[in-house]
């Protein structure tokens, strides 16, 4: 399908591109065996400035947005979606402080993270606080000319390796949701430590600790925007971030269609190359019907987003919830494709499919976005804008 | 410190197909590439340029299409390019090859190193780097697999030998060629890409260099291409087994034979 991609962007797709085929190729079983942070790889990515592509020039990038940074996403993944995810991750971090900060506190985080000198890294899940977002127990009191942070965060990609966490917590538990608020905190700081990496199914390359702060004292200017907005800091973040999830699955998607081509017009049964069999030729049909569908919705999301307009939460869970869908059916038929050798390690698709049913989990689980599409939805309706 | 690098754009011989009646190339419709081997000389020079200052500037001779090749070495961070491109110069062997890039060098005027790889993937000669060094009448060392550094107007490199590796000091200017093991070319940044788009490259005919037409393109060629062949694998040698006495005698005794003692 032909995108219109402007020539800059040709350009970063096809670094990004070179890139996965030169850098990534040869290591992802590595990677996937080890689940070592793939730091070389954030080197190369950082050095082609890769990590500035959706930040503004003036604080560094190249100057796009959210679609520069997922046709980087999409690419990375249909290699390998941990090196991908890492690469993302960042921009995550960064994100809030982009929409939320004040000019300090862009001229002091962004130019590193846009050239990749430091990684970023968001968060807001914790053990009892996942969908229900607003159960989050770490807390921030004020005390001076600080904020003192006590508990844990969960599962946050880039832990440990990130330099800047972008962290929310409750300033005021009486108020629930309206009572968080989001902070800056740089690795290093006292009273700020990590926990356990997790064994994870997929997306092994990638990084996922605790954060635990335990009387962790950060100043007071380190505040996003104002006490109380935390969750507005968060859900604006994700709203941006979501198609970039949908970019990670288009590209896992991808990356298993191809190698489903490839390997149906070498294996011969009964004679005969298995894609000659109609059987075959269907599964493989629908899923580049699929993939290529995906891709347009989460193309035409990024699209939006970057256009400016005001509201896009309701297309944002689309991209994510469809794409992430689609990922995981292309998979386990590119695994079926393969028969019995698609279940093997030896062959790429069985980490494909790890890799895909994390899409349908993480930055709000699919269930959640159809809660959030139907819910715009019903919106809408009653107040009658159509 | 000014660094000039000299390379060559080739036909991509990943995708290359071999004409099986003539045994040449078939090169309609295959994509150039820089030649591999300068890619290391591009990213020596950016590597040395970053150490000790200065600039990068990247020579070629070639038809127009040969700035597509500029262009990405100016992507890696190259400070500028420039093409030598003129009828006159087409068909040329190594010997005016170097010939035309000599008379650019020094229309060019000072610098400290010139920089080229070891040989190009589709001539295979390793000649035009040493051949240009002694036309511009510098000193020059091939097969530079590491430099040790530059200090008080002398460079040290390590060059491979078929036995091991020699040191070697000599004063600038000079020339080296370079291997692979010398370093990893790097790819090129968006940053770069977008400069390199921009980025105007002369290009320097005949008239401009001064080149003398004797000297220049199939008129300046002694190179004659008689036969192009694949040589023969030689044979894969003899061990000679047993104690070591015994393996001497045998040697010994097969050196009589071949009458070469």
């Amino acid at each position: 399908m032909e995108y219109f991609l402007t020539d800059v962007q040709l350009e970063i797709k096809e670094l990004a591109h070179r890139i996965a085929e030169e850098k990534v190729r040869p290591v992802v079983h590595e990677l996937d065996e080890s689940g070592e942070f793939p730091w070389e790889i954030m080197k190369v990515l950082a050095d082609a400035d890769l990590f500035g592509v959706y930040i503004p020039e003036e604080y560094g990038g190249l100057g796009g947005g959210v679609m520069e940074q997922l046709l980087v996403v999409e690419e990375l993944s249909r290699v390998c979606s941990g090196v991908a995810v890492s690469y993302a991750a960042s921009g995550l971090g960064a994100f809030p402080i982009l929409l939320f900060g004040n000019e300090e506190q862009k001229e002091k985080y962004i130019p590193d993270i846009a050239a990749g000198k430091k990684l970023a890294a968001f968060a807001l899940t914790e053990a009892n606080a996942g969908s229900d977002a607003a159960g989050i127990e770490t807390t921030a009191t004020l005390d001076g000319d600080y904020y003192v942070l006590n508990g844990t965060k969960q599962w946050i990609t880039n832990g440990g390796e990130a330099e800047v966490y972008t962290v929310i917590a409750m300033t005021d538990k009486k108020k629930g949701s309206r009572g968080a608020s989001a902070f800056i905190v740089e690795k290093g700081t006292p009273g700020f430590s990590f926990g356990k990496k997790e064994d994870k199914m997929g997306i092994r390359a990638s990084a996922t600790r605790e954060l635990i702060f335990n009387d962790c004292r950060i100043p007071r200017s380190n505040l996003l925007g104002r006490e109380g907005m935390g969750f507005i800091v968060a859900m604006k973040t994700l709203d941006r971030t979501r198609p970039g999830i949908g970019a990670q699955a288009v590209g896992i998607a991808q990356g298993a269609l191809e190698e489903a081509v490839k390997y149906s017009r070498e294996r011969v049964q009964f004679g005969q190359t298995i894609s000659s069999f109609q059987a075959i030729q269907h599964m493989l049909a629908d899923m580049a019907t699929q993939i290529e569908a995906a891709r347009a919705l989460v193309y035409a999301t990024a699209r939006m987003i970057d256009s400016g307009v005001k509201d896009f939460s309701k297309e944002s869970a689309m991209a994510k919830v469809f794409a992430s869908d689609v990922a995981m059916r292309v998979t386990t038929d590119a695994v079926q494709v393969f028969g019995g050798y698609g279940y093997m390690k030896e062959y790429p698709v069985e980490k494909m499919m790890r890799d895909a049913k994390i899409t349908q989990i993480y930055e709000g689980t699919n269930q959640i976005q159809r809660n959030v599409i139907a819910l715009e939805l019903i919106k809408e309706y009653a107040s009658k804008k159509r | 410190m000014k660094i000039i690098v000299c390379i060559k754009q080739v036909p991509d011989t990943t995708e290359v197909k071999i004409d099986k009646e003539t045994n040449t190339l078939i090169r309609e419709g295959v994509a150039s590439v820089i030649n591999p081997f300068d890619l290391y000389a591009i990213e020596e020079g950016l590597r040395l340029r970053e150490e000790h200052g200065g600039t990068v500037t990247v020579l070629s001779m070639g038809p127009v299409q040969v700035i597509e090749s500029l262009r990405e070495a100016l992507s890696m961070g190259a400070d500028e390019a420039i093409l030598l491109s003129d009828r006159a110069f087409a068909g040329a062997d190594t010997l005016a090859t170097a010939y035309t890039l000599s008379k650019a060098v020094e229309k060019i005027g000072a610098f400290d190193l010139i920089i080229c790889g070891k040989q190009a993937i589709d001539g295979d000669t390793a000649q035009v780097g040493p051949e240009l060094a002694e036309m511009l009448e510098i000193p020059h060392v091939t097969y530079v697999r590491r430099v040790h550094g530059i200090a008080s107007g002398q460079i040290t490199v390590e060059r491979m030998t078929e036995e091991g590796s020699e040191k070697i000091r000599f004063p600038l200017p000079g020339l080296i060629t370079v291997v692979k093991e010398i370093n990893e070319p790097r790819l090129p940044s968006i940053k770069g890409k977008m400069r390199a788009k921009k980025a105007e490259i002369p290009v320097w005919s005949a008239s401009e260099l001064g080149t003398d037409p004797e000297k220049t393109g199939l008129q300046g060629s002694p190179t004659w291409v008689k036969k192009v062949f694949t040589p023969e694998q030689k044979g894969g040698g003899e061990i000679f087994e047993g104690e070591i006495e015994e393996q001497v005698a045998k040697l010994v005794r097969r050196l009589r034979e071949t009458k070469i003692v």
